[in-house]
Formats: C-alpha cells, structure tokens, sequence
C-alpha cells in the first residue's frame, strides 16, 4: 500500500511583540495543532519567536510574476505618488 | 469574554505589566474589556475619518485646474481610502466585523475626525487641506506609530510612509496660489482663515478635558496628550505660513522667548462641541452621502456573493 504524504503547512513567525508574522519556511503535519507543534520544534528551538502562525500550503492562492504585468508594474509614469516628486524651497523642505 | 474586569484578575495583571514594560500587545492576547472599547472606538473613528475624509477633496476632482494636479489629488484620494482599509481591518483584528462599524456610523453612534465637517468651497482649500489637515494628521500619527495596540502601531507604520506626499503636495499647490496674482494669493488666505482653527480642534480638547485621555494615556494607547500635538503642530507650521507670505488668522500668536514656543489664541470650544454633537455645517451631508455610496455598492456586494456561492455549489455538484 502507498504511503499518503502529509499535508503540507507553511510557518509564520513573530520575532518579537510589535512585528509582522514572516515566513520562516514549511514542514508536514497531519493537521494544525500538530503543525504547531512541529514548528516550534523545527523553528523556535532558540527563542526565535513568540507566535506562530500555520497556514496549510494548498490554502495559499499565489500570484506569479508573469501572469499579471500590472502587479508589478512599477509605476514609473505615477512619480507624483511619492513625497520626492515636489520641490519645495530649502527654509521649508523639511515636512 | 468577561465583561467585568476584576483588579485581582491575574491576567489583568499580566496584561498591565506587558503595558509597563512597553511591549505591543497583540491580538490573541487577553485583554479587559475597558481597553477593547477604548481601542475600538480609537481605531473605527480614525477609519471612519480617512474614509468621510474623501469627500471635501472628492468633490474638487472634476474643477482641478490642470491634469498634473488632478492626477495628484486622485492618487491622495486613493490613499486615504486605502488608509481607511488598514484601519477597518486592523480594528477587526478585535473580533468586530467591518459592517458593524459601518453600521454604527451611519447610525450616528461612531465619530469621525470633525474637520471633515467643514466645505471646501475653492480650489485654495485642496492646498490647505493638504498643507494644515495631513499636516495635523501627521503629527499624531507619527506618535501612534508607538502605541500599544500592535496591528493598530502597524497600521500607522504603513500609513505614515505615505501621508508625507499628501502634505508636501498640498503646500506644493498652495504655495502656487500664494506666489500667483492677487486674486490667487487672497484665495490662499481664505483657506488658510478658514481651516486653521479646525485644524487645531483635530487634536482634540484640552488635556483637562479629555474625557478619554488619561486611561489611553495609561494604557499607552495614546502616547503624547492632545495639547503637546497641538503644540508641537502650531509650531512647525507657523514657518511654512509665514514662507508663503500668509497670515495666520490668530491675533495672540506670537513667539514666546522664555519657552522656546509659540503662544497662541484659545479655540472655540463651543463650534468644536457643535461640529462633533453633529452641528457642523456639513455633518448631514456627509453622512448621507457616505450612506448612499453605501446602498448604491450594495448590488456589487450581492453579485459576488452569489457568484461566490454557485461557485462552490458547482465544485460540490
Ligand atoms: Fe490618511
Ligand atoms: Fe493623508
């Protein structure tokens, strides 16, 4: 009989209150409680974190560089849209 | 969810150690009942605010008087809906649901900033707006990048890197008017006497008065008091009006050398009481616009949602 594979589940960490969780990798599991405990195993052996985030992998849609040209347009014919785009005199320029 | 917080509750007393030792908290975490309501209520009116905040700008998009600054004052609308999005979603991170925050404003229970209360009658106030009202806003901004509430700090990272094209653009156009015929230059003052004082209201009442402040002081919610913003706003704009040969309408303003500030005349509190109580002299308007924009979307919401649905009944089939 084959073997099934596991799902897979992507991590997410927070290094420390305040921040954004990041991803710090994968690992398979059977289900979520059991990926929590995984990753903690896997990537939080030195105080890396103080919250985990997992996600199953099949959960995430994804979009790819070359599907959508305006995703990653950058907008080059928008400078308006930055601060640097307005000149202003010297005795003034520090807003 | 306990609805009474008990002083001798131990996760009471973590909660405010976590706040004593300036650490954010964040959104598993347990917290009393008083600090959701006081962050809720902090952050629905801030969205509240970015979003009513379209409307004085929104309605100069067709008279701006050239191309280059139509496309600038849609890109700074764009933001400020996008800003409103971060906000509602940060909020939601409380377990409240962005049509119960809807909800509450359009039933008059949630406020919004009261400067989005005043017309903005010439193309002049496009400048000031984004000179006096982002500039303002940045102000206390910036200090919330620090407050306790973790998504709501975050939010404000992400917003305070945007806002500084919204102010430097408006002082940008001002500065056009300023430096234009007379006509122009007396345009510019008019903005400026008449968004000045509700500039300042932006920053809420005096410390004394503040009905909120002392508990968001202590929870760190709030990380600098009303009057220090203020204070810190006057004093970094009084330059800027004074580069633009402008006059600020405020006769007690004046360099004081002994404190290294400026002093500067009281604020009408009582207009500052009617606009919030619901008396400004757009206040109906901008609600029922707010709602009507609401309703006439609400067919865009049911046809996805029952795209959605036949979607995934067809999967299921
Ligand atoms: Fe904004
Ligand atoms: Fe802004």
């Amino acid at each position: 009989m084959k073997q099934q594979e596991l799902p897979l589940f992507e991590v997410f960490l927070r290094s420390q209150r305040g921040l954004d969780h990041r991803h710090v990798g994968s690992l398979h599991a059977e289900d979520p409680e059991q990926a929590l405990e995984y990753a903690r195993d896997v990537y939080l052996r030195r105080s890396e974190g103080v919250s985990i985030w997992v996600v199953r992998s099949g959960d995430i849609t994804a979009s790819q560089e070359s599907d959508v040209a305006s995703f990653y347009d950058p907008m080059d014919d928008k400078p308006y849209r930055h601060a640097t785009h307005y000149k202003l005199p010297k005795e003034v320029d520090n807003m | 969810m306990v609805n009474q917080d008990n002083d001798n509750d131990p996760r009471l007393v973590a909660f405010e150690n976590k706040v004593a030792a300036d650490q954010r908290i964040e959104p598993k975490d347990w917290i009393p009942d008083a600090f959701r309501k006081t962050v809720l209520r902090q952050m629905s009116q801030h969205a509240h605010s970015e979003v009513i905040g379209m409307q004085p700008e929104g309605n100069w998009i067709t008279r701006a008087p050239t191309l280059r600054r139509k496309l600038i004052l849609l890109a700074k609308i764009q933001d400020e809906g996008g800003h409103g999005l971060y906000l509602y979603s940060a909020a939601e991170t409380l377990g409240t649901s962005r049509e119960e925050m809807v909800k509450a404003l359009h039933e008059g229970k949630a406020k919004y900033a009261s400067i989005f209360n005043y017309p903005a009658l010439t193309w002049a106030d496009m400048g000031a707006i984004g000179w006096l009202v982002d500039g303002a806003a940045i102000v206390n901004q910036v200090s919330l990048q620090r407050t306790s509430y973790g998504p709501y700090a975050r939010a404000m990272v992400r917003i305070c890197k945007e806002e500084s094209f919204h102010q430097r653009q408006g002082y940008e156009s001002i500065m056009a008017l300023a430096q234009g015929s007379k006509e122009q230059k007396e345009m510019a003052q008019d903005a400026l006497d008449r968004w000045w004082w509700p500039s300042l209201m932006m920053f809420g009442p005096h410390d004394s008065d503040s009905a909120h402040s002392g508990r968001s002081m202590h929870w760190k919610l709030k990380r600098e008091s009303n009057d220090v913003l203020r204070q810190r706003f006057v004093d970094q704009t009084v330059p800027q009006a004074k580069f633009l040969g402008l006059e600020i309408p405020d006769p007690d303003l004046r360099w004081n050398e002994g404190s290294g500030r400026h002093d500067f005349g009281e604020i009408d509190w009582d207009e500052f009481q009617r606009v919030i109580h619901g008396d400004g002299p757009c206040n109906r308007q901008r609600l029922s616009h707010h709602v009507q924009a609401h309703e006439d979307g609400r067919w865009v919401r049911d046809a996805m949602r029952a795209y959605e649905s036949k979607r995934q009944a067809r999967q299921v089939a």
